[in-house]
């Protein structure tokens, strides 16, 4: 990871930005998209971005925004599908504390979301204490 | 006893329509320090926060444990909380004291400190506060646009029309939930034809939003609602927890977010837990920012009536703005819904977020009528646009829009139309009619667009959510049928998520596509000279409403050829027989020949000597140079007059009845309305004059009184005085031969 801060707005500086699906940013482009060679993983960000975004965030002092941006970058490799999927287990009353505590070693050991993990874990915990795990 | 036709007449004023109460703590009724809010308190052991706000951690609800353990800076809490909180509120007023180091503060308080320290200001001062804190330097503006038909067409012409009137943002919503992938496509692409870089959202249900997203129909959501209190959260089917994992979820597919909260909510939900509304949302922007959301949409929201209801509603509704920007979260400071019967009174409030600015002055300003809005109906509405452009003008303030012509709205909107229909044809969507194009280009409201059928809609709308078509088929179908600038700018949107600086607090596009946010477009504000100012290109466009005149041009009517019947005849000698003289000014006749009444100066002369004659005097036209002043022309008239009196005529219109023994701005009639006087009133005051000058028992003519004539004419006379003023010299009075005998 670099040392400096990147350089705001990255999009002044296009050489190192790529898509979530690797293409860089300077072929994505109308004639591109004419071409029919896009699909919506080019247009979606990339972790790497992700992370440089956060660190963007903490130099200007924005902490929180930081640790979501890099739960965030953690989330990238997560499927739509189950995204929406965490989302719904995370809302009160979907989930037993196993289930969420399975989901967090889901999103630790399959997908490396460690930041993510923690949150769900943390959830866990305090959904059991408050009621609001599914009985 | 009997009744007041005053107060019978304030009974039917619009203020009085809306709903007083005294708070009534219990119920959640009320705004600040309720019985129940606890005291500001940290104890932190370990590195962890073992009580809050009075609660020990074993009796934390979730959004303690979350604020707790999420939204306290711990490295300054402990010198925060102790430090007097007049103290700080001190400091926010400061214009020294740089934002920077009053949002390390922020964030080392706890709930109950940041309102604490809100209740030693006035709204003065919070406004100080807001203009030294909002997040963004420059303030911006946010668009709603529905329709109560859900019709593309106009959904895509008024969103266009939004983004080229300056709205950085354009909101939409449903009635029928179905609708939303529809509504989302509509506004996006009506709002990428008025402007590239216009920022969109669809206001639905959590997850459905996710999804819009993430099929690339949306470019930020907002409608991520957070409660102060865990029923209200549970009631709204989400945690802290949950919001934060929504929240990256958004930032994970490059979408930006920001939280919804604002005051009210709870107690109209039935659990504020008697505590007051400022508090609860202390506890709702914490977890905001705790969560890691850029921003927040605050300023009570849909809940509005309810902070006003209560004494110091408007007040406390400032304060929570200004409590989300000392937490370095952008803030999309209310103003949305509807507020207020009352012009006067929305309009006041209004007031506490436009003077400082904030990151979105509205969240969202209807840019549709009342009826078709679809969000709690709307506060300011399409048919205030020119209104809220004055405002800007009067008080050169940035309110985050510009005027447009009627040509140019027209002709966006048929782009916007067009391009719609366009995309409904090559995806197989049920077809746009060219009649529908029409309707929605000179459209006010849904009322003037013609039916379609909603079963067919609803039915491609599901399969175009359900289905894998995402944006990328919509930039497809733009560009097959040749709208490439349109196409451009949503894959420039697309190349701005790959890109993420949009994540970042308070981020818009400007007008070039380039992004500020927090991180490049600082708020430096400390005082005069600094921060925001107005540059001189946007004052220009503020300046330049459609209806500007140029004043050169005002006084054309009033000008024509000379009264050829009128003549000079030479110096004007003092009159030694019973006589009316009138004293015309320096203009009469000649570089002036009509009235501000538009009546020809000869038609005037002509009435007035017909109203001496028909009494038996004579009258003898003087044209008096050496002022323009009423008084000064009525009295040296006067004073020339065989009878003493005089008529003054300054060539506007306006007339006085003098004598010569009365100081000079005293008179015996005055007729300073001169857009009233007819040749009628003319006739009569000639009579009048005539009659003093006879000794003859005199009732005033009376006179329309118009206090809006002045209004709208004050621009005019001030030049039609000016004119005759330019011709003012130092020469005697001359005598006018007029060429005119009475009818009679």
């Amino acid at each position: 990871m670099p040392e400096e801060t990147p350089k705001y707005p990255l999009y002044d500086s296009p050489d190192g930005l790529r898509a979530f699906s690797g293409r860089p940013l300077a072929e994505i482009t109308d004639e591109a998209a004419r071409a029919g060679q896009l699909s919506m993983a080019d247009l979606r960000v990339s972790a790497e971005t992700l992370r440089a975004q956060a660190q963007v965030a903490r130099a200007a002092g924005y902490d929180g925004l930081a640790g979501n941006l890099a739960r965030a970058a953690e989330l990238t490799i997560v499927p739509n599908g189950e995204i929406l999927a965490m989302y719904a287990y995370l809302r009160p009353g979907r989930a037993t504390q196993e289930q969420l505590l399975n989901m967090a070693e889901a999103l630790e050991k399959q997908y490396h979301a460690v930041e993510c993990a923690r949150l769900v874990r943390e959830a866990a915990a305090v959904y059991q204490q408050r009621g609001l795990v599914r009985q | 006893m009997p009744s007041s036709h005053r107060f019978q007449s304030l009974e039917q004023r619009d203020i009085n329509k809306e709903t007083f109460v005294e708070p009534w703590p219990e119920a959640g009724l009320i705004v600040a320090d309720s019985p129940a809010d606890p005291r500001p308190s940290l104890r932190v052991e370990g590195g962890l926060v073992v009580e809050l706000d009075g609660r020990a951690r074993a009796d934390f609800d979730m959004l303690d444990f979350f604020i707790a353990d999420h939204a306290i800076d711990l490295a300054v809490a402990e010198a925060v909380m102790a430090t007097p909180s007049l103290e700080i509120a001190r400091r926010l007023v400061d214009i020294t004291t740089p934002r920077a180091e009053l949002l390390r503060t922020a964030c080392g308080c706890t709930p109950a400190k940041l309102v604490d320290i809100v209740r030693h200001m006035n709204v003065l001062e919070m406004m100080m506060g807001m203009a030294k804190m909002r997040v963004r330097r420059t303030p911006a503006n946010q668009a709603h646009v529905t329709n109560k038909r859900e019709h593309p067409a106009l959904l895509a012409a008024d969103a266009a029309e939004a983004a080229l009137r300056g709205f950085s943002e354009v909101e939409t919503t449903v009635g029928v939930a179905r609708y939303a992938p529809f509504n989302a496509l509509a506004i996006l692409v009506g709002s990428q034809t008025g402007r590239g870089g216009v920022l969109t959202q669809c206001s639905v249900e959590e997850s459905l939003g996710l999804q819009l997203g993430m099929k690339g129909l949306t470019s930020y959501a907002e409608t991520l609602s957070v409660y102060g209190t865990e029923r209200a959260f549970v009631d709204g089917d989400d945690t802290p927890w949950s919001k934060a994992f929504l929240s990256a979820a958004y930032a994970s597919r490059g979408v930006k977010i920001r939280f919804t909260s604002g005051t009210g909510s709870e107690a109209l939900m039935g659990h504020a837990q008697g505590c007051s509304m400022l508090y609860l949302e202390a506890r709702c922007l914490m977890v905001t920012h705790g969560a890691g959301s850029q921003g927040v949409q605050n300023g009570s929201i849909s809940c509005i009536a309810l902070p006003e209801s209560l004494p110091g509603g408007v007040r406390a509704v400032l304060a929570e703005n200004l409590l989300a920007a000392m937490l370095g979260l952008e803030c999309a400071s209310g103003n949305d819904a509807l507020a207020s019967h009352s012009a006067i009174r929305k309009t006041a409030k209004l007031m506490l977020q436009f003077i400082p600015g904030t990151d979105f002055i509205f969240s969202g300003y209807s840019a549709v009528p009342k009826r078709d809005n679809l969000f709690g109906g709307g506060n300011f509405d399409a048919d205030d646009l020119d209104d809220y452009s004055v405002l800007q003008r009067d008080m050169q303030v940035d309110g985050g829009t510009r005027p447009i012509t009627e040509v140019d709205a027209l002709a966006i909107r048929r782009q916007a139309a067009l391009a719609i229909q366009a995309i409904y044809a090559e995806l197989g969507f049920p077809s746009i009619g060219d009649q529908e194009i029409e309707a929605a280009i000179t459209a006010h409201g849904s009322e003037d667009m013609p039916p379609r059928d909603v079963v067919a809609d609803l039915e491609a709308a599901n399969r175009f959510l359900k289905g894998d078509q995402t944006i990328l088929a919509v930039i497809g179908a733009l560009q097959r049928r040749g709208f490439d600038q349109i196409a451009s700018n949503l894959i420039e949107m697309g190349r701005q998520r790959v890109a993420g600086d949009y994540l970042q607090p308070a981020a818009i596009f400007d007008r070039n596509f380039h992004v500020l946010s927090a991180i490049n477009d600082v708020n430096d504000y400390t005082g005069p000279g600094t921060g925001y100012r107005l540059s001189a290109e946007r004052w220009q466009e503020i300046q330049q409403l459609p209806q500007v005149k140029s004043p050169r041009d005002f006084i054309a009517d009033q000008v024509g050829t000379p009264v050829a019947r009128l003549g000079e005849l030479g110096p004007a000698q003092p009159g030694t027989r019973p006589e009316v003289v009138v004293a015309v000014g320096p203009a009469f006749g000649t570089a002036l020949t009509r009235t501000i009444g538009g009546l020809p100066h000869e038609d005037v002369l002509a009435a007035i000597l017909t109203g001496v004659a028909s009494e038996g005097l004579v009258g003898r036209v003087v044209k008096i140079y050496q002022s323009s002043d009423l008084g000064a022309m009525g009295q040296t008239g006067a004073r020339l007059s065989g009878s003493g009196v005089a008529i003054g005529l300054q060539s506007r219109g306006t007339t006085v009845i003098h004598q010569k023994d009365l100081p000079r701005l005293s008179n015996l009639e005055l007729f300073p309305q001169s857009p009233s006087l007819t040749l009628e009133t003319y006739r009569s005051i000639g009579r009048n004059a005539a009659r003093y000058a006879l000794g003859r028992v005199t009732t005033p003519v009376p006179v329309q009184v118009d206090n809006w004539a002045r209004l709208r004419l004050i621009v005019k006379t001030t030049l039609l005085h000016r004119r005759e003023t330019e011709l003012v010299r130092d020469q005697p009075p001359m005598e006018l031969r007029f060429d005119w005998e009475p009818d009679f």
